[in-house]
């Protein structure tokens, strides 16, 4: 860079802001490169501050990647929550509903954790807080059945929506993978375009393990979608990026706290500000 | 052992061959190698930058011992310094009877579950537990506790229609007591460190009740924002330890290096499961080979 290079203490600045957002040591080092020859490039970008740099790079990394929920042409469009264990799921399937209805539309929940103790009761009780119906069994019951119901349930109604919430599992485990496909099969029986969404909600607090759990439910269950839960909390979700960029997978919305109000459509020029700091 | 670790943290590394002495210069490479890999685990990035530093020091100078690698010799010092860092303090939990154990962590982090595993744990060894349902905001959180307590068979108090938090547990201490428990745990919502009002709130609750642990509940997988959460936590209530967990996955842990280095707080116990027997005390050479990608 000669004479004109970025000093080195803005990019040390740089390069902890990335790291500490969690965009992991690739993305990182890859964005960092694109920062300095975007700089290179643009004679303009010399003045500038480095957070201005980082966050029009980081903006056009994420290019592509904000996407709107859409309704599919006919019957219910079938949203499945898949993730780790205590990602969000639950609360995030409440949020949608929520967002949904008040949007004018017709939504049902499926209770399809049956695993983990008082799961059902918790989506009963958001289910009742909000005044949506649902379908459940009881703890110990087949997943795969109380989807199928529903699924009958949600046409017989004329539903627009239906959110199935399933039991947190981490990617690690094969067995409990082989149940979401189970759910999808017993979907298809009532209508083979469902579900017509299966988004992967991560816990925007954790680190670059994010990158791994998208590519594993991606690869053995098919995601086509993010939802990226707690950033009301100081972490930046920089993992994110990191999956956005390998699997192209689109993030639908943001989780901003445990309210029903609190869930936001993902913004990646927002984003890229709130990483930087450069409102 | 160590042989595998240099394996995996290659090249550089083993470039150290036919080395006499490990300088700076030398070891520039291997130690840029070692970086990656502690931010790879989400080690924090100025944890890192310390650790590697203190690392830097201990190895400069060091005579290559005759017929070890260098390469090999390094991974041994970063090895025993992560296994003296995460090892520091003791596993074990106060021997205060009854014992008194605070559950605080974010959301989601586990809390509710190692509340059910550290109370079948010590019911092995003898106490009497009784656990009491602090989490007034979470639907259905109240039931999650009581299904796990009576699964396994602990004494258990909540109130369903009151809100005072510190009230609660000031109710389920007496309720512990009246039950002649011994070791009584307190299962507090999931909140978010910079939430003031909640963490006054556990703050006041930790008055009622004067617990003898305060356990942080962290995911094994948290990124680099463990640091402030922890520092927050420990400022504003003292921890005495820390519970890891989901570590039956495939998250590297480096936060709680991260955890360990900002807090000083002892890690305690380790999550491996979903289930209430998945629960370990932790080794901490265990988790140092997991950091290091091992
Ligand atoms: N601050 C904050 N908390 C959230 C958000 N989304 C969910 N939570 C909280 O995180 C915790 C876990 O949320 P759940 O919805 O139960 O997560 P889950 O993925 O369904 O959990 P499992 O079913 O146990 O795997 C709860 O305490 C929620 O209130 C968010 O966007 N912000
Ligand atoms: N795989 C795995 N799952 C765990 C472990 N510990 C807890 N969980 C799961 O993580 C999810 C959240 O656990 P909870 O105990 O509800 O967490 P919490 O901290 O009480 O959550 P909130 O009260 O909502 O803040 C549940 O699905 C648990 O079954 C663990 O060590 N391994
Ligand atoms: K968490
Ligand atoms: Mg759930
Ligand atoms: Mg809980």
């Amino acid at each position: 860079f000669g004479g004109r290079s970025i000093d080195a203490s803005s990019l040390e600045t740089l390069e902890e802001a990335l790291y500490t957002a969690d965009f992991g040591v690739a993305t990182t080092e890859e964005i960092l490169t694109e920062i300095k020859s975007a700089y290179k490039a643009d004679k303009d970008l010399r003045g500038q501050q480095a957070a201005a740099i980082g966050s029009s790079v980081l903006k056009r990394v994420l290019a592509g990647s904000e996407r709107e929920l859409t309704q599919a042409p006919t019957g219910p469009t079938v949203i499945v929550m898949i993730g780790v264990n205590g990602s969000g799921k639950t609360t995030t399937s409440a949020k949608l509903a929520w967002l949904l209805k008040q949007d004018g539309k017709s939504v049902m929940l499926a209770a399809c954790d049956t695993f983990r103790a008082a799961a059902v009761e918790q989506l009963k009780a958001w289910a009742t807080r909000l005044d949506l119906p649902i379908v459940a069994s009881h703890t110990g019951a087949d997943a795969a059945a109380v989807a199928f119901d529903a699924m009958q349930a949600a046409k017989a109604r004329g539903c627009d929506y239906l959110i199935v919430d399933t039991a947190g599992r981490l990617h690690t485990k094969s067995n409990l993978m082989d149940e979401l496909a189970k759910i999808r099969r017993v979907l298809q029986k009532n209508d083979p375009t469902a579900p017509h969404h299966s988004w992967l909600v991560v816990d925007g607090s954790l680190g670059t393990n994010s990158i791994e759990q998208a590519r594993v439910f991606h690869k053995s269950f098919g995601i086509t979608g993010l939802v990226v839960t707690k950033l009301d909390g100081t972490s930046r979700g920089g993992a994110i990026v990191g999956i956005w960029r390998e699997l192209k997978l689109p993030i639908y919305f943001l989780g901003l706290g445990e309210q029903p109000e609190d869930l936001q459509p993902f913004s990646a020029e927002n984003y890229s500000k709130a990483v930087f700091g450069t409102e | 052992m160590f042989e595998s670790l240099t394996d995996k943290l290659s090249s550089a590394l083993r470039n150290l061959r036919g080395v006499g002495k490990l300088t700076e210069e030398n070891m520039a490479d291997a130690l840029k190698e070692v970086r990656t890999a502690l931010l790879s685990a989400d080690v924090h990035f100025k944890v890192a930058r310390e650790f590697i530093e203190r690392v830097q020091t201990a190895c400069v100078g060091q005579e290559v011992l005759k017929g070890v690698a260098p390469g090999q010799q390094i991974v041994k010092i970063i090895n025993d310094e992560l296994v003296r860092l995460l090892g520091e303090g003791t596993n074990e939990l106060s021997s205060a009877r009854p014992l008194k154990v605070l559950m605080v962590g974010l959301h989601g982090s586990g809390k509710t579950t190692s509340t059910a595993k550290l109370g079948k744990l010590l019911k092995k060894r003898g106490y009497r537990p009784f656990v009491v349902g602090c989490d007034v905001y979470r639907p259905a959180a109240i039931d999650q506790l009581e299904i796990l307590a009576k699964q396994e068979e602990l004494g258990f108090y909540s109130d369903r229609v009151s809100k005072d938090v510190p009230a609660i547990g000031a109710a389920g201490l007496a309720a512990a007591h009246a039950a002649n428990a011994d070791a009584i745990f307190f299962d507090t919502a999931g909140r978010l460190q910079i939430d003031s009002d909640l963490i006054e709130e556990v703050k006041k609750l930790r008055e009622r009740i004067k617990p003898d642990e305060i356990l942080l509940v962290a995911d094994g997988a948290l990124g680099q924002e463990a640091v402030n959460v922890a520092k927050a936590f420990h400022d504003a209530l003292g921890l005495t330890g820390l519970i890891l967990t989901k570590l039956d996955g495939d998250a590297r842990g480096g936060a709680a290096l991260s955890i360990k280095s900002i807090t000083g707080v002892p890690i305690k116990f380790v999550g491996t499961g979903e289930k209430t027997a998945d629960f370990d005390t932790f080794y901490p050479d265990r988790l140092a080979s997991r950091i290091l990608g091992m």
